[in-house]
């Protein structure tokens, strides 16, 4: 452990001066002070309840590096969701690529902006709200993202501003050694305003890298902001995501959260209701195979009355996968009038796979609706049977069964590219399923 | 709304109703707990050596280990030095009829409504054997004989310590063992006295077994030890209840039971809880750390919880099914009430071992006034669990603002054949339920009882029936006024 520390101290060390930000003395101070925040906790043991079915020695054990400098040959295709029209940002091993960048002259009143030129543009803006979502004394990941954060993107979108295009941004590893990227994320969505951010990760190669993210959402008074993340990591990265989103009056926020890919993820997600009226609706889905590990620990805070929150989220495990969900909802006192509901259902799909879910409610106040459920099975044979007796073969009836039952969630989402994209992903991760919808569609 | 108010500030000033404590002198050993102290209970309990062995041994594994930090609980630490660890009323040589015991405890159980004249008189009527615990020790054990006749021993694990040495020895610490946990290890160490059950094979035990707990005399941490076996084919429905006087200092409550449920045994135990909560800054009142374990070990065995847990400042427990036994089942009904400043955090584990293992968890909280109320619950399907089946669910009602419940339950899930479902919902009192109820003529207090009587109504219909009465009774007193 204390090798690991020593470690990243040394990367600290090594790139400070190249840091985004670098010479800015309150960021200079933020990063000094999570830099002994991380070498007091470490990286999150076995024994913490957040961590109890996550184990993270593996990360621990490699050196990661910070890349020193921007890959422009990243043979990956952007053109994820086919020619969808959007603003794109693209980060290559945690660094930002200029080159394979569209960003489509955004201009106001929306700006999008990678980490180094926002530093040097609107220090003071970000001074403001750097960091103040994002809890860095939450475990060792916030507090060493905090510390070599080098790069990342910086989305404003202005009062009542409705851009037309979505936001992408788009994270490509090379694998082209053991990298780390520590990424931020600030997203400063306007009173009244409107807008859809996009985070995908992708790898080129299967390699081992790792990616730790923290990203920052707030949604001012009537706002409105859709959220997507897709998760594509190679099968043996590590990714550690925290998305912290805090609502003011009669927003409203809505997450996707797929996770695919790599053989240990870890989000947290963490919605903070700070004001009336505000309403959330968080969806996910977790399909794992081999020795995929994922985690997911969701946390609603209703901090205030009359805040409405939904959650769904469905996992799909295979192999010898695991998949561990833990949704809080916390209903603080005086929050009345508080509706909250959570679904979680586990298709467990082989003798190996193992899920450990843990729905939880924390209630303070009686004037409320909560209720979680949680569910973990197979297929129904009924469901199956009714397949076959229309003339399909088990395999084609549990293929399509499968895939109904991530589309659920899939099918929830606006931006129609994103959807087929992900239709086609589906398709392609579920053996013996061509063209599922024209095989629903009778066809 | 000030009305309510009033009431329920009438309520919690209420004197508690069981408080009262009976003056008899008491054979006490002084406060503090070393290897000495453990002999001395050995010794005055004329127990065997290896028993002795086993308690030291359990007391040098507690000194190691720590209490618990992971419940959703506010404890003050305990001072483990100031509690005395035996106390006995003093009886001479110990009486051979009812006419013998001492009549200010006979008055203390007349106090409760369970008089031991009455039980033999109304023998016939109730079928109903009580093995009553005063403090520690065994005063009187009731109907005997037709136990006996059954084949069926019911007496005091102390006494089972010196006649049936050998079931003992083999069961004790089997299903939960010393080092299970803190306040469990405490219990190995110090335990003075508790129920031993053995169900001999195929023997329908003839009339349910009943325990009633006390706790008397001052400072006295009351460490129970129950022990159950069910053998081959048997079946036993057991019932404890529970309730103690007004103290001031907080009393430690720490107990451990077992249950072994051998090839298509059964056993039912039920619990009514309602000792002392304490005043409505939670000053006083008992703490209830227990551990209570049921091994289903043979094949078609049975073992069903039920709990209806009205009383002590702070509950943490969690009756647990070990379904080893292909086609066993385990159940779990539970009603767990926190007004005042009680704290409860309380559930069961279902660990599924066996194949085609099934398990029910119905669990109903209530919290009002300053109340906290946690679920904490685990379902644990293992790889060969095939074909394994849960169904949980757990509600919360909430009375009052500043109240609180809580859910974790843990679902770990190694087996693709398993079913495994949760539901949970927390509301409260609905004002449409009330309007209705009141618009028909029904007191606003009535009306929220029987709205209450009907939210745990599942799980009183799984208590027999003395208890289910009983049950219904402590709910609607507890409850009187406690909604706003």
């Amino acid at each position: 452990m204390n090798n690991i520390i020593e470690h990243y101290r040394g990367e600290h060390a090594a790139t400070k001066d190249r840091l985004p930000g670098a010479g800015l003395d309150w960021l200079d101070t933020s990063r000094d002070a999570a830099l002994t925040i991380f070498g007091e906790k470490g990286f999150p043991a076995r024994g913490m309840e957040d961590w109890k079915y996550t184990n993270v020695r593996p990360i621990e054990k490699r050196p990661f590096r910070l890349a020193r400098e921007t890959a422009s040959d990243a043979a990956i295709d952007t053109r994820l969701c086919g020619d969808m029209a959007c603003h794109r940002i693209v980060f290559v091993d945690g660094r930002y690529s200029r080159h394979l960048s569209e960003p489509g002259n955004p201009s106001a009143p929306i700006t999008v902006k990678d980490l180094h030129t926002a530093l040097l543009e609107d220090a003071d803006t970000l001074e403001a709200h750097l960091g103040k979502i994002a809890d860095v004394s939450r475990n060792g990941f916030s507090a060493l993202n905090m510390a070599l954060m080098n790069d990342g993107a910086c989305i404003s979108i202005a009062d009542n501003a409705v851009p037309e295009r979505p936001i992408h941004l788009m994270f490509l590893s090379s694998g082209k050694e053991e990298i780390t990227s520590q990424t931020r994320i600030l997203v400063m969505a306007g009173a009244g305003s409107q807008a859809t951010i996009i985070e995908s990760y992708h790898s080129a190669t299967g390699n081992v890298y790792f990616n730790n993210i923290t990203t920052e959402i707030r949604v001012a008074a009537d706002a409105s902001v859709e959220h997507y993340k897709l998760q594509h990591e190679s099968n043996k990265a590590f990714h550690i995501a925290t998305l912290h989103v805090e609502q003011a009056r009669d927003s409203t926020f809505t997450s996707f959260s797929v996770s695919m890919g790599a053989q240990l993820a870890r989000n947290d997600i963490n919605i903070w209701m700070n004001d009336e009226g505000a309403n959330c609706d968080l969806y996910g889905l977790y399909m794992a195979d081999g020795r995929q590990h994922t985690d997911f620990h969701t946390r609603i805070d209703h901090a205030s009355p009359h805040c409405n929150s939904r959650e769904i989220y469905k996992g799909i495990l295979d192999g010898h996968a695991r998949a561990v969900f833990n949704g809080q909802v916390h209903i603080h006192p005086d929050a009345q009038k508080s509706a909250a509901e959570q679904t979680n259902n586990n298709l467990l799909l082989s003798r190996n796979a193992e899920v450990d879910t843990k729905p939880q409610l924390e209630i303070h106040a009686d004037d409320v609706t909560a209720s979680h459920g949680a569910t973990i099975g197979q297929l129904d044979d009924n469901m199956i049977f009714y397949l076959r007796s229309r003339g399909l073969d088990y395999h084609t009836a549990h293929a399509l069964l499968v895939y109904g039952f991530a589309h659920d969630i899939v099918e929830k989402m606006t931006i129609e590219p994103l959807r087929h994209h992900l239709q086609a992903t589906l398709a392609g991760r579920i053996p013996g399923l061509d063209r599922p919808h024209e095989l629903a569609s009778g066809g | 709304m000030s009305a309510d108010n009033q009431e329920v500030r009438e309520l919690a000033q209420k004197e508690y109703e069981h408080g009262f404590v009976t003056d008899i002198q008491a054979d006490t050993l002084p406060p503090g707990l070393d290897e000495d102290v453990i002999r001395a209970i050995s010794a005055k309990k004329n127990e065997p050596q290896w028993m002795l062995e086993w308690r030291l041994d359990a007391y040098e594994k507690w000194l190691k280990m720590t209490p618990p930090q992971w419940p959703h609980l506010r404890i003050q630490p305990i001072d483990y030095q100031a509690i005395s660890y035996y106390s006995a009323p003093r009886q001479g040589d110990g009486p051979k009829s009812l006419d013998e015991v001492d009549p200010k405890l006979l008055e203390t159980y007349n106090k409760l409504g369970i008089p031991l004249e009455e039980q033999k008189m109304l023998a016939g009527v109730t079928d109903m054997a009580v093995d009553a615990v005063f403090d520690s020790v065994s005063v009187k054990t009731t109907f005997t004989r037709q136990l006996e006749e059954a084949g069926v021993i019911f007496c005091s694990i102390s006494e089972a310590m010196h006649k049936h040495p050998a079931l003992v020895q083999q069961y004790l610490g089997t299903v939960v063992p010393k080092t299970d946990n803190y306040y469990a290890a405490l219990n190995c160490a110090v335990f003075t006295d508790g129920s031993f059950v053995y169900i001999p094979k195929g023997t329908r035990c003839p009339m349910e077994l009943s325990t009633y707990f006390r706790i008397n005399a001052q400072n006295t941490g009351q460490f129970e030890r129950t022990l159950i076996i069910a053998d081959e084919g048997s079946h036993v429905s057991y019932l404890e209840g529970c309730t103690a006087p007004i103290r001031d200092e907080n009393q430690l409550h720490a107990a451990v039971v077992e249950l072994v449920a051998m090839e298509n045994a059964e056993i039912k135990y039920s619990t009514v809880q309602n000792w002392y909560p304490g005043d409505e800054t939670g000053k006083g009142g008992i703490y209830n750390f227990v551990t209570k374990r049921a091994e289903c070990r043979g094949d078609h065995s049975r073992v069903s919880w039920t709990q209806v847990e009205t009383g002590s400042s702070i509950t943490w427990k969690y009756p647990s099914c070990v379904l080893k036994g292909d086609n066993s089942v385990g159940e779990f009904y539970s009603v767990a009430l926190s007004s005042l400043a009680q704290q409860a955090d309380t559930g069961t584990k279902m660990i599924h071992l066996g194949r085609n293992t099934s398990s029910t968890i119905v669990s109903k909280g209530i919290s009002a006034m300053k109340g906290q109320n946690a679920y904490r619950g685990l379902v644990q399907v293992n790889k060969n669990a095939e074909n394994a089946r849960n169904y949980t669910q757990c509600d919360s009602l909430l009375l009052g603002d500043t109240c609180g419940a809580h859910t974790f339950p843990y679902m770990e899930v190694k087996n693709p054949t398993a079913r495994v479902e949760h539901e949970a919902t927390t509301s409260r009192i609905g004002e449409d339920q009330l309007f209705y109820c009141r618009q028909r003529g029904i007191s606003e207090e009535d009306a929220v009882s029987m709205i209450v009587n009907g939210f745990c109504k599942e799980v009183f219909r799984e208590l027999p029936m003395e208890f289910a009465v009983e049950a219904q009774k402590l709910l609607s007193v507890s409850l009187e006024g406690a909604v706003g």
